[in-house]
């Protein structure tokens, strides 16, 4: 089965890393990936910009509504994603709970993906 | 006329024996339960048309697999579920033609159990979902059980099945390290089922009584896969102890026998001793926990056939150890009944008080039956009528309303009506024993 990995976190603990820390969490981060490729879990992730670049946008009556900022104002925002294609949902939790930034107290949402 | 009613009792024995073995069987390779709950009763129904001109086959259970195995199949080809269920089903086929007696087919109940309380499903739809699917219980009876309206339970379970079949929730026994939380939901509700066959003290209807020997059967084969879990000994000691009892609720009149008014001969002391042996072998494991406690409080109960007391001092204490933690109102009813044996009615009847704000209590029987007890022990006459009115109408069990309608009647016959006499006693050291044992943290 296919899941998303959502992952959460609190922008301003990430962003309050030093250079040294940075590169340490980006290594784990490269580790963690290549792991997953490496089981055949991988099927496709990225890292997304803060939370302050982000755009939203409503329709109402036809017409786009073009707002600035993320959809929800909360503490741990959405920082990136991984789809994987593992045996079940227990699988899918334990690679959850090894993402660098679950281990670092962010927290991760694991979704299955609908086929059609 | 006969070969019809025999055909019809076979299909009700593979139905009562069988039900959960096969919908264990084929919901733990679709992961569907809802679909597989679908083509089981397809197959039940094609049995009833069908065993009648055919005869029953020889292996019953492999002929309704078959038969389900097919219709789930078709279902799944008209609305492809996001499980791939060619592949399992495949599978299924190929062992299917292996098993042609009824113990070939792999008994996937424990894995189904598991998949039931794993920590995705919503807490409060585990145990029902078990009750139902191992057990084949109706949701109605479930709901009564669990003091929830029936609708609100059909949905939960109806919630509960879609999550466990979207989400790919797996039909296995968990590793070591996830062990013990999930086997706190499979053994609270092994319990439940145990409870509900319990309630039928005649064993007159067979359902009933089958559903308390399953417990137990479930609770063995939880102790033979888990040797080293204290609390699945402690639950099968808790429900072997209740067992022993069993005949000794009624006398030979069919009139309901009070646990302190049984004779200690009436119990069986064979599944007394093995409940004994249990409960000291979780013991010895040094992990105290809520079934454990439940149990001692049976095993200084049982230890009366020995001193021909009870040690309500002991009781009372293992009670304070079990409110502490599980803060049941179900334990609080029991403690306020120890507590009054040890310091009098109104101080069981204060205990009883402080609980009547929890709602849930008001159409629980037991409290109600406690309360009435109490009050006539107080001398509060009207008060008590009016609970034991309350406690008849919960009732479902006929003996058990027959006791509570002559107490009732006694309250306008003597002044201290339905004042009965218990034995108070001394401590039976073997049970002091216990107690600090089970309160040694490890």
């Amino acid at each position: 089965m296919k899941y998303m990995l959502l992952i959460y976190q609190n922008e301003a603990t990430s962003q309050a890393r030093g250079e040294k820390q940075t590169a340490e969490f980006m290594g784990a981060y490269m580790a963690y990936t290549k792991a997953m490729r490496e089981s055949g879990a991988y099927v496709a992730g990225d890292p997304l910009t803060l939370s302050s670049t982000a755009t939203t946008v409503r329709v109402a009556d036809g017409r786009a509504k073009v707002l600035n900022g993320p959809y929800a104002e909360t503490k741990e925002q959405l920082g990136g994603y991984y789809i994987i294609d593992v045996a079940d949902l227990d699988a899918a939790t334990a690679w959850a709970a090894r993402c660098p930034t679950a281990q670092a107290g962010g927290v991760l949402e694991v979704r299955p993906i609908r086929t059609m | 006329m006969a070969e019809g009613e025999e055909t019809r009792r076979a299909i009700e024995r593979a139905a009562r024996q069988s039900y959960g073995k096969l919908l264990a069987f084929l919901a733990a390779r679709t992961r569907d339960v809802a679909a597989a709950e679908d083509a089981l009763a397809e197959a039940f129904a094609s049995a009833l048309a069908r065993w009648p001109q055919q005869g029953v086959p020889r292996a019953p259970e492999a002929w309704l697999l078959t038969v389900a195995r097919r219709r789930a199949s078709d279902a799944a080809r008209r609305r492809r579920t996001q499980v791939d269920a060619a592949g399992p089903l495949v599978l299924l086929a190929d062992e299917l033609q292996a098993a042609t007696v009824a113990s070939d087919i792999p008994d996937d109940r424990l894995r189904l159990m598991f998949a039931c309380a794993h920590p995705a499903v919503e807490p409060a739809a585990r145990a029902p979902l078990i009750l139902q699917t191992v057990l084949g219980l109706d949701a109605s009876t479930i709901a009564s059980a669990f003091l929830v309206a029936p609708a609100s339970m059909g949905q939960r379970l109806v919630r509960a099945k879609r999550k466990i079949r979207d989400a790919g929730i797996p039909f296995r026994v968990p590793e070591r390290d996830e062990l013990n939380d999930r086997l706190g939901a499979v053994l609270e509700t092994i319990y439940a089922a145990f409870a509900e066959g319990w309630s039928d003290p005649a064993g007159t209807l067979p359902r009933r009584r089958d559903l308390a020997e399953e417990a137990i059967w479930l609770g063995r084969l939880v102790v033979t896969l888990l040797p080293d879990e204290p609390e699945a000994l402690g639950l099968l000691a808790l429900m072997l102890h209740a067992e022993a009892r069993r005949g000794a609720r009624r006398d030979t009149g069919g009139r309901y026998v009070p646990l302190a008014e049984q004779e200690p001969v009436c119990w069986d002391s064979a599944l007394i001793d093995e409940a004994e042996a249990a409960l000291a072998r979780a013991g010895a494991m040094g992990r105290i926990g809520r079934f454990q406690l439940e149990a001692a409080v049976q095993s200084a109960h049982a230890a009366r056939r020995l001193t021909g007391r009870t040690d309500w001092a002991a009781i009372l204490e293992l009670y304070d150890a079990l409110l502490a933690q599980t803060g049941s109102p179900v334990v609080a009813i029991n403690r306020a009944v120890a507590m009054t044996e040890l310091r009098g009615a109104a101080a069981g009847l204060a205990l009883l008080d402080d609980l009547a704000v929890d709602r849930r209590l008001a159409e629980y029987q037991p409290y109600w039956a406690a309360r009435a007890g109490l009050l006539a022990r107080v001398g509060d006459a009207a008060a008590a009528d009016h609970a034991y009115e309350q406690a008849v109408a919960l009732e479902a069990d006929p003996a058990v309303r027959r006791f509570l309608q002559d107490c009732r009647a006694r309250l306008h016959s003597t002044p201290a009506g339905g004042r009965r006499s218990h034995g108070r006693g001394a401590h039976d050291p073997g049970c002091r024993g216990r107690i600090d044992r089970l309160r040694r943290k490890p």
